[in-house]
């Protein structure tokens, strides 16, 4: 007869040491978890721990200037004997103009006030849409009545892309300002609130029936734990829904604007100021990663227990 | 050891199954989970269950915390019905239920901030009872960072924060390692004595129900009933050497013989359905104990 596991396990040291609490309840060394150990590592070699960062990151960065590096050559290349090959280089302005130009624009109050509009309308269009889209994706994801009401309405509405919203957006806001806002909160809105429902779908149930035991009111269940649980997914919502707001609010402001980032990039079409163009480009690509950086720092810092599990993805 | 508490048991925790039923889905295809049921748990008591797989132990214990409601019969606690969760009614799942967002510490302060307990009560009651479990050290880890041990005992001690009147326990060592289980057992046995409340407790592991019950239900294969009531009356403190002794072993025997042949039973069923009946298995009680 093959004897039970535990009739084994009574002769063994782990048994023995369960006799006295101390011992018993102390963590087994191989149990410890990583972390515990990484900050006295960390502590201990630092010098040696730069040179490993430098010496793993230098090859990277050789590559990262050697491609833009390409970049930048083809582009003077290609402007200073204007190529024409199907594309045309004719009117592109080379790299040495956009930055002459870019030197004077970094003196105008005016560049610098075409940014913070449209910094002001991401900010406040994807805010809008943070607050309703988290909310209403809790409800619809956790009640069945908000679902019912609600999810059909916007079901039929998200297939229709932000931009398609402009001409109705101008009749129905007061003024271009608060259609550009619109424009850009419907854009991030969708991305938002589907993630949030996707979040709250698929939060573990044994965590909903740990926290009803543990006597949590039905509200406290959607703050606490529904939240929470979800977080990890609405972040996933907020950094494409960013992405979305700016591709919106860019074209918002070329076909409806006065300011912004945009409407300077599509007006230095219209007055030949090609050079201002690519700037235009520039900036907004810049800004666009600031603001995703600006979210996947706030969410390191909102989900602190991701940290591990972060690094991993990056790779 | 320590338990002052020895003679004074509890006057709360007093589970009480009356003809219980539990039927799911819908009257013409339901499945019955739970047939005409009725047991005990004394205040004070350690009472397992155990039973082939998919007999609805689970179903049961979901009745007594309050998740599932009865088709038929009663289920209470000191007299008030089962009828939804309750924080007097401490639950430990099998599947690792920590919130992951929540240090350790934060975990087990989870059920006194639903109490209303203010920030710096429940930390010293937070405190105190990781120390009793040796976790102290981790209090400001994440779940993630906790081996499975670890885990199981921080989920032990978050339904124990709010001096819930019994602890329903599912079955939670099932995913540790056999070492792991034998240390949780120990612990759990020191936190039971402790605290002198009633546990239900559901295993799968024979020696798991003999080393920490006072009884032991065995229960049939589905549809659930209680097939018997087995005592154990071997003495506390329980030391892991007692498992060489004769009412041990005996108890063992008595135990393994009932729920074999309740396993078969259970796979019979499966092994019909699923075509294989034709082969003749013949298997005498003798042959069946080889078998486990
Ligand atoms: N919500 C449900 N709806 C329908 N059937 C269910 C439901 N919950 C459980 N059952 C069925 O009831 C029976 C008992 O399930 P239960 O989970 O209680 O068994 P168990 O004894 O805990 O099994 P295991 O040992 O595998 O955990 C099973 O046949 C299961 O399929
Ligand atoms: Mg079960």
């Amino acid at each position: 007869m093959r004897p039970a596991t535990s009739l084994n396990i009574v002769t063994d040291p782990a048994a023995d040491a369960a006799e006295g609490p101390n011992l018993a309840l102390a963590p087994k060394p191989g149990v410890l978890p990583k972390a515990i150990l990484a900050p006295a590592q960390a502590a201990e070699v630092p010098a040696r721990r730069v040179a490993a960062w430098l010496r793993s990151a230098l090859p990277k960065l050789l590559m990262t200037t050697l491609s833009l590096g390409m970049f930048i050559a083809f582009w003077y290349f290609a402007t200073k004997y204007k190529l024409d090959f199907y594309i045309r280089f004719n009117n592109i302005p080379s790299p040495g103009e956009v930055w002459e130009n870019a030197a004077y624009l970094a003196q105008s109050d005016k560049f610098y006030n075409n940014m913070y509009v449209s910094l002001r309308r991401i900010l406040i269009g994807f805010g809008i849409a943070t607050v309703l889209g988290v909310a209403l994706g809790l409800l619809i994801g956790q009640y069945r009545l908000a679902r019912g009401l609600l999810f059909p309405l916007f079901e039929t509405l998200r297939p229709i892309p932000a931009i398609a919203w402009v001409p109705m957006a101008i009749m129905l806001w007061p003024t271009n300002e608060t259609s550009i806002v619109f424009i850009t909160f419907l854009g991030s809105f969708f991305p938002i609130l589907l993630n949030t429902i996707h979040g709250v779908n698929s939060v573990d149930p044994v965590l909903l029936r740990a926290a009803r035991c543990l006597g949590t009111s039905e509200f406290g269940l959607l703050r606490q734990v529904v939240l929470p649980a979800s977080l990890p997914h609405i972040f996933t919502g907020l950094a494409i829904g960013m992405g979305v707001a700016w591709v919106s609010l860019i074209a918002a402001e070329m076909i409806s604007g006065q300011f912004g980032i945009g409407y300077f990039t599509w007006e230095a079409y219209s007055l030949i100021e090609y050079a201002d163009i690519a700037i235009g480009m520039i900036v907004i690509g810049v800004l666009g990663l600031l603001c995703s950086g600006a979210i996947r720092i706030l969410g390191n810092m909102l989900m602190p227990w991701m940290a591990g599990s972060q690094h991993g993805g990056q790779k | 050891m320590m338990s002052p508490t020895d003679d004074t048991p509890s006057a709360t925790g007093h589970i009480l199954i009356d003809h219980l039923r539990v039927r799911f889905g819908s009257k013409a295809a339901a499945v019955e989970a739970v047939s005409d049921v009725s047991m005990e748990v004394k205040p004070g008591e350690f009472v397992s269950i155990i039973g082939p797989s998919g007999c609805g132990k689970s179903t049961l214990l979901n009745v007594v915390a309050g998740f599932v409601q009865p088709s038929e019969g009663t289920v209470s606690m000191d007299g008030k019905p089962t009828d939804k969760p309750s924080a007097d009614r401490g639950m430990v799942f099998q599947q690792y239920s920590l919130f992951p967002w929540l240090t350790v510490r934060k975990n087990v302060e989870f059920g006194l901030k639903q109490k209303g307990l203010d920030a710096n009560h429940r930390e010293e009651a937070a405190r105190t009872l990781l120390g009793l479990a040796g976790l102290l050290a981790f209090e400001n880890h994440y779940p993630d960072q906790l081996s499975g041990g670890m885990k199981q005992r921080v989920g032990i001690v978050r339904a124990l924060a709010t001096s819930p009147q019994v602890l329903l326990m599912d079955e939670p060592f099932g995913a540790l390692d056999a070492q792991t289980r034998v240390v949780m057992q120990q612990i759990l046995t020191n936190m039971w004595q402790r605290f002198r409340i009633s546990v239900l407790f559901i295993t799968h592991d024979i020696d798991e129900s003999i080393f920490l019950s006072d009884r032991v239900y065995v229960m049939t294969a589905r549809p659930g009933m209680i097939k018997a009531e087995i005592p154990i009356p071997l003495p506390r403190p329980r030391t892991p050497d007692m498992a060489l002794s004769p009412e041990y072993l005996q108890i063992k025997q008595q135990l393994r013989e009932l729920i074999t042949e309740e396993s078969l039973k259970a796979m019979g069923g499966e092994l019909k359905d699923s075509g294989l009946a034709g082969f003749d298995i013949e298997v005498g009680p003798k042959g069946v104990a080889e078998l486990v």
